[in-house]
């Protein structure tokens, strides 16, 4: 695999995570430790396809990244961009995925990070910004202040459709009910407290209507008979 | 003496434009797999012409079945037949075929999920226990995996099924049916890639902007070869992205494809390719059992009767929105 990304990675370099889209280096940056997310090349996909898909994710993540901060919703801070070789550098976090953090403690001690993630969700989409990958393993809690940064902005976009924000929700529910389905219900209610408290009862609850037509929307969904 | 004895089961498949009938006996493996297709003169399928279709082959299909098995109907131990999901015109004629060969000759009814028997038929001939799933039909459109006692969806399409996709595509474009394997013969002599709506929400998929641009393209005049390379190959490279996405959260060893559009050659290459950048095994599911056929319920209902799974007629209503994650598989981990 490492001769895949061959000239991408130095020989300091350690790889923490090999992930669907690109690969998560451990590197510094003048002096400091930092991350480099690199966007590999697909061989399966189409060459045209594939240049343009990672140029323009890698564009739009830095700077939704940046407004996101700018906007108080903490995210990695960017170093640099190299577009030519579709890298990221950025902030190092240290902490815990929020995935990792609700399989080890119970629903009591974890519900003023749901909170959190569910008020910051809100923020992000007052200013007009939806993640697109909004799950718990795209959440991380810092070690230190224990408060809640996002991570991997990059299937998100510059949205105020409530669709797309509906889609932001949907999506955290779905990692709730496939990675950690006892709690899921009550982990979400905490969520949407915290959504709430950043956009109002009225939207919030607009966007609660809009997810349950979403989850309509999916494929052989047994609540859609009753309609 | 109990111990000795043959299980057979029959199963029927109804779900949507084939009626399949297989047999599967725990001694002997599959026996038989006949399916009719209702072929629509044009247009997409009606499910009431389908329907039709399915009650005036089902006596044909059921005694060619059993005269290929050898077996006759008394020395079968268990009707199985696919309950959903699919269209419901279709799964009633199905199901009253099956309810009333199993009052008639009092044999047990098994409830089956078509989606469940789309992936036991791909565990069972490839030999494979812990795959990832990718199941892409005219139908269905789910990436899945085993966890705790169910198949969980890790993505699906958000509208229509690729399978669907594709074929309203080519028959839009009059180049007839199926539309997999003639939209790629177009697509092999396309040169220049066209941008096209690549739509990715998290492991999800949403196929539908894809087809109204390419229609829209179409009528535009855009070279057809051209167009049918930039349409597949956007397409299938969603497919594998959400593919390797659900890889990359369930870190499985091995990707399994089935399901109809598991026959396109296409997506098989772009998928093996993925599977062996991340060293992961990749097998697709023999031509004859990739489309709906009566052996994947047949052996499917062997395993749900094997585990008690059976329902009495007068409750054996259909579920036409049966979903995947809403079925226990408490055969999974064992040995069958």
């Amino acid at each position: 695999m490492k001769s895949m990304c061959h000239g991408l990675i130095k020989n300091d370099e350690e790889i923490l995570s090999w992930g669907a889209e690109a690969i998560i280096v451990k590197t510094t940056f003048m002096g400091e430790p930092a991350i480099k997310k690199i966007r590999v090349p697909k061989s399966y996909r189409c060459k045209e396809l594939d240049i343009s898909l990672r140029k323009r994710r890698t564009i739009l993540e830095a700077k939704l990244m940046f407004y996101s901060i700018k906007n108080g919703v903490p995210t990695p801070v960017v170093y640099f961009i190299d577009l030519a070789k579709t890298t990221i550098v950025m902030e190092y976090i240290k902490g815990k995925l929020l995935k990792e953090i609700i399989s080890e403690k119970n629903i009591n001690q974890i519900s003023n990070f749901l909170e959190k993630s569910g008020y910051y969700t809100g923020i992000l989409h007052e200013v007009g910004i939806v993640h697109g990958d909004l799950t718990t393993s795209n959440i991380m809690v810092r070690e230190h202040t224990k408060d809640v940064v996002f991570i991997d902005f990059g299937l998100g976009a510059f949205s105020k459709d409530y669709e797309d924000q509906s889609v932001d929700l949907h999506l955290f529910l779905r990692s709730l009910e496939s990675t950690h389905y006892s709690i899921a219900y009550e982990a979400f209610k905490w969520f949407i407290k915290g959504y709430s408290r950043a956009r109002g009862e009225v939207i919030a609850k607009k966007i609660q209507s809009k997810i349950r037509e979403i989850r309509m929307r999916g494929r052989y969904v047994s609540e859609r008979r009753k309609k | 003496m109990e111990r000795f004895k043959e299980t057979v089961v029959l199963g029927i498949e109804t779900t949507a434009h084939t009626f399949g009938v297989g047999i599967f006996s725990d001694k002997r493996g599959l026996l038989a797999n006949i399916n009719d297709s209702y072929v629509p003169p044009e247009g997409g399928i009606h499910p009431r012409e389908a329907a039709e279709h399915h009650a005036s082959v089902a006596h044909k299909v059921i005694a060619k079945a059993l005269s290929l098995a050898g077996v006759s109907i008394e020395n079968i131990t268990a009707i199985a037949t696919s309950f959903g999901p699919g269209l419901g015109p279709c799964l009633r004629v199905g199901c009253s075929v099956a309810r009333a060969l199993s009052a008639y000759f009092e044999k047990p009814l098994v409830p089956v999920n078509h989606c469940v028997a789309h992936i036991e038929i791909a565990r069972y001939l490839l030999e494979v226990k812990d795959p990832l799933v990718v199941y892409v039909s005219g139908g269905n459109t789910i990436i899945a995996a085993y966890s705790d006692g169910r198949y969980r969806v890790f993505g699906e399409t958000l509208d229509i099924a690729l399978g669907n996709c594709l074929d309203v595509f080519a028959r839009e474009l009059g180049l007839g049916l199926p539309g997999p394997p003639i939209l790629e013969k177009y697509a092999e002599k396309g040169r220049k890639y066209i941008e096209l709506p690549y739509v990715v929400k998290g492991q999800d998929i949403s196929l539908s902007g894809l087809l109204t641009k390419g229609l829209e393209l179409a009528s535009q005049g855009v070279p057809l070869e051209d167009l049918c390379y930039s349409f597949v190959e956007t397409a299938y490279d969603m497919i594998v992205e959400v593919t390797e996405r659900a890889l990359a959260h369930t870190r499985k060893k091995v990707v399994v494809l089935t399901g109809g559009v598991a026959r396109s050659k296409w997506l098989q290459r772009k998928l093996k390719e993925m599977c062996t950048s991340h060293s992961v095994q990749f097998k697709t599911v023999p031509k004859e059992y990739a489309g709906d056929n009566g052996g994947m319920i047949a052996y499917t209902g062997y395993l749900c009767f094997k585990h008690g799974i059976t329902i009495p007629v007068e409750k054996s209503y259909i579920k036409p929105r049966w979903r995947l994650d809403e079925v226990d598989v408490p055969w999974f981990n064992k040995e069958r």
